[in-house]
């Protein structure tokens, strides 16, 4: 995969076209907006069926909460905003009257991981995936690009109980294309290899899959795994075999390295034999303002970067 | 107004009150200042089915106090949802069923689980918007604290409801003055409670929270005026917090407590002889 030249898409809005295609489709959904309606794309829906787009203004706790009102009364809720506020600010909403009631609330979280950039820390989720990960019943996505993102918000709908599915904010690479089929909980084996495992998800894919290129080229196989469901994980086997055959274990994510990806992958690979072990993430800190490149080369996510450490560990 | 609301409030209050004692105490003050509110709602003007609990033409009714579990529980019992002894055997109790904190996944009649206060009105306005959508007539009702409304959730949902013409939502405000750290006026100063919800958009009276008669009637003046006003309705309840029982009437210690089997007694006979 060349990124620079891959073409391009928004998985933003991929995501309001997801929710559109499903009141398209006849579903029952409805998509909350905290001010967000232009940025998170629920304007798609508006469009097509105005009285499924609500828009609560700057007021995000009260978005999950009447998220949770409608899918008591049978909607498939979708409350958007961005990772940050709808991660920790409404971390007890999710939590206590989503999660634990089991209801259908379906959270898209824009401006994940480095995509937030330019804003600062304020705006960049760094720890999302590991606090909603933490709560039962809950089912976290950290789809690759504008297809996966599309089909996980489709998949959403079908989930019982709340699903947090973390998007990006610009146009990022393509990796799949049409007849891919977005499948929750499976990891994805986007190429085989036989020196190290590297295990990643989110936006970051794209970026490992051309790290393998040049890895390939410095003769170094790499079988790379997309954690797409970043819980459940419902066939850890494939991370487990994948990994006690390379004895290589890297993991990249654009998240703090406490509670994401490798906390993870260290449950899984939990009692299986030994293996190298390396991590790409942030180091229990926070990240900066920058272009999401640059926190991207800063937090060794950019494909030399991650090669880099990968050669470093089969060597 | 029927006597039999008038006596079910009567039997909420007692039964709440034995329930919450024979817990081992709990939530007694918030508890109390209930019952009329509940009475009305569950004995009179909500339409519900307790022997079609999911009926989905049922109007809702949420405890934004969750607290006030016991006094729900009870009203719902005495309503026929569920065998009162069941709350006095399981109220509190180990893996209980009866929850201090109402929750939905618990028990029949319970719309949502609550506990965590600001939240309900939110929960309400997602219920309503959803039945204005599909054209039906179900109604939602919600019961706050006083107190409760010092979270900014309530006013992002008191935004919400204004703004989407919510005329199927009613809340009422048990405004019993208190709260845990002391009165309302002195830990957080919320009033005027009434002229807050008006600035916000929405229809306000006031009752005596102790009045079924006076509750019943606002509550259908309300539904009356709202089949042409687009307005959100707020009722400001004004309530007694341990109403009915002398040594604890407007005392912020009983909020929760627990209390002597002698204290216990002379409660009961308080709340038999003085309604």
């Amino acid at each position: 995969m060349n990124t620079s030249q891959a073409k391009m898409g928004s998985t933003r809005k991929a995501a309001g076209q997801g929710v559109l295609e499903l009141a398209r489709a006849g579903r029952d959904v409805v998509a909350i907006a905290a001010d967000t309606a232009k940025s998170m794309y629920t304007t798609l829906l508006e469009a097509e069926f105005p009285e499924r787009a609500i828009d609560v203004g700057i007021a995000e706790q009260n978005m999950v909460m009447m998220a949770a009102g409608l899918a008591s009364t049978g909607k498939i809720a979708y409350a958007t905003s961005y990772s940050v506020f709808t991660s920790m600010r409404c971390s007890e909403q999710l939590r206590t009257f989503a999660a634990y009631p089991a209801l259908n609330v379906n959270v898209i979280a824009g401006i994940g991981g480095y995509s937030g950039g330019i804003e600062g820390v304020t705006h960049l989720a760094t720890e999302d995936l590991g606090i909603m990960r933490c709560i039962a019943g809950m089912t976290v996505f950290a789809p690759a690009d504008a297809i996966s993102t599309l089909q996980a918000v489709k998949a959403a709908a079908d989930i019982p109980g709340p699903v947090y599915i973390r998007v990006g904010r610009d146009d990022s690479p393509v990796i799949f294309d049409d007849s891919y089929t977005f499948v929750p909980g499976i990891p994805v084996v986007h190429r085989k290899g036989s020196d190290v495992t590297i295990l990643t998800c989110g936006l970051a894919l794209a970026y490992v899959l051309e790290a393998a290129d040049i890895l390939e080229q410095a003769g170094i196989s790499a079988e790379i795994i997309e954690m797409h469901t970043i819980k459940p994980v419902l066939q850890p086997e494939v991370v487990m075999e994948s990994v006690t055959r390379t004895g290589r274990l890297l993991t990249v994510e654009e998240h703090n390295i406490v509670g994401g990806l490798a906390t993870v992958a260290a449950e899984i690979m939990e009692g299986t034999g030994p293996f190298l072990f390396r991590k790409i993430g942030l180091a229990d800190t926070y990240g900066e303002s920058g272009t999401p490149e640059e926190l991207r080369k800063k937090y060794g996510v950019e494909p030399s970067a991650v090669a880099d450490t990968a050669k470093r560990l089969c060597t | 107004m029927q006597e039999s609301v008038i006596q079910a409030a009567k039997d909420i209050r007692i039964k709440t009150f034995k329930a919450i004692h024979n817990a081992g105490g709990g939530h007694f003050g918030g508890s109390l200042s209930v019952s009329e509110i509940l009475a009305v709602l569950y004995f009179s003007v909500m339409r519900i089915d307790p022997s079609n609990p999911k009926d989905p033409d049922r109007d809702r009714f949420i405890i934004s106090k969750g607290h006030g579990g016991p006094a729900l529980y009870t009203a719902l019992a005495l309503r026929g949802y569920f065998p009162y002894e069941d709350v006095l055997a399981g109220l509190d109790k180990p893996l209980s069923n009866f929850p201090k904190h109402v929750d939905r996944l618990k028990q029949e009649g319970i719309e949502a689980s609550t506990g965590p206060l600001g939240q309900g009105l939110s929960i309400g306005c997602g219920m309503a918007i959803r039945f204005l959508q599909q054209k039906k007539q179900n109604r939602v009702y919600v019961l706050s604290g006083d107190g409760e409304c010092n979270s900014g959730q309530v006013w992002e949902a008191a935004m919400t409801a204004a703004k989407y013409q919510l005329n199927n939502l009613i809340l009422i405000i048990d405004q019993n003055n208190m709260q845990i750290d002391g009165p309302c006026d002195d830990i957080m100063p919320i009033q005027p409670l009434d002229a807050k919800f008006r600035a916000f958009g929405w229809m306000v009276r006031t009752v005596d929270g102790h009045n079924a008669e006076e509750i019943e009637s606002v509550i259908r003046e309300i539904q009356e005026l709202q089949v042409d006003d687009a307005r959100p309705a707020a009722i400001v309840a004004k309530t007694i917090k341990g109403h009915g029982i002398s040594f604890m009437e407007n005392r912020p210690e009983w909020h929760s407590g627990k209390i002597t089997n002698d204290e216990y007694e002379q409660g009961i006979r308080e709340l038999e002889g003085t309604q």
